[in-house]
């Protein structure tokens, strides 16, 4: 476990523009910007308009990451928790978890809570209740 | 315009989430363990993306269509299943497991680390196999 520093205005600012990001979508194309359904709606054969728009999100967002990190953001920073074979195993959870809860934090827990949905509601209190657990059991429980 | 819109709000949700730090894993974990090295920061993502969301929402559904497209894509159902969460309790797993979900993950790949390509492959393939899995099972494809 490696401290991080409590940043409110950089998280802030940081959440500003994510809001920003997701009423732009929704004013301009009637979309939802949930990065789960974004990604996984790459994964298609047909290269029509719903998978041409999500590669162009995904490219607009690789390209923000990448000026953020050469002024804002210090990658040398970014710091892992894990073995590579735990992070693949928790990517495959992430994928089929979204999947089935047809969300993540951004398409529940910005988009959805913004448009009062009761079912992103419950699926984020749903995410982040066992997140909070399994961190608590894998640093506090485990001796890790 | 469309497409261009979409670049602008895949550019501010990269940009947000490395400004506020959120690709770090490290920041993340330390966010979801209160009972350790806490670090609030994802609190001030959540709060300012959430506030700009519902205002930016309010603006944009004051108009009967978006901008650059016929209708408002928004999700119909509203039924609180097994499916929204389980799936939610698997994605919380992962995250709590490794620090990472969907959006920053995909962010984080401009940083080059062997981690976030490890996690983004295996969330692509438990994304892909669960949903040909849920659309071979009558029953859980329901919602598509």
């Amino acid at each position: 476990m490696l401290a991080t520093e409590f940043a409110p205005l950089a998280g802030l600012i940081g959440g500003i523009l994510i809001g920003l990001s997701a009423a732009v979508l929704m004013a301009f194309n009637g979309r939802v910007a949930g990065a789960s359904g974004i990604f996984g709606g790459l994964f298609t054969l047909n290269w029509g308009y719903e998978f041409r728009w999500r590669l162009v999100f995904v490219i607009g967002m690789l390209a923000g990451a990448a000026w953020s990190g050469l002024l804002f953001f210090d990658s040398s920073a970014m710091a892992f928790s894990g073995n590579l074979p735990t992070i693949a195993a928790a990517g495959l959870l992430v994928g089929a978890g979204t999947c089935l809860g047809s969300g993540c934090t951004s398409g529940h827990g910005i988009c959805g809570l913004a448009r009062l949905s009761k079912r992103s509601l419950a699926a984020t209190c749903t995410f982040m209740a066992v997140a909070i657990v399994t961190v608590f059991v894998t640093r506090h429980m485990s001796g890790v | 315009m469309g497409r261009f819109a979409i670049f602008v709000s895949g550019l501010l949700f990269g940009s947000g989430l490395a400004i506020s730090g959120m690709v770090n894993p490290m920041k993340v974990l330390n966010f979801l363990d209160p009972a350790g090295a806490w670090d609030p920061t994802l609190i001030f993502v959540m709060a300012g993306g959430l506030i700009v969301t519902l205002l930016g929402y309010r603006l944009a559904f004051a108009r009967s269509r978006p901008f650059a497209a016929d209708v408002f894509s928004l999700p119909q159902s509203r039924t609180i299943d097994a499916k929204l969460i389980g799936g939610s309790a698997l994605f919380g797993l992962g995250w709590g497991l490794s620090g990472l979900c969907p959006g920053p993950a995909i962010a984080g790949l401009v940083f080059g680390r062997i981690e976030s390509v490890a996690f983004v492959a295996a969330m692509a393939a438990g994304y892909v196999a669960t949903r040909m899995i849920a659309a071979s099972t009558p029953r859980v494809a329901a919602e598509g």
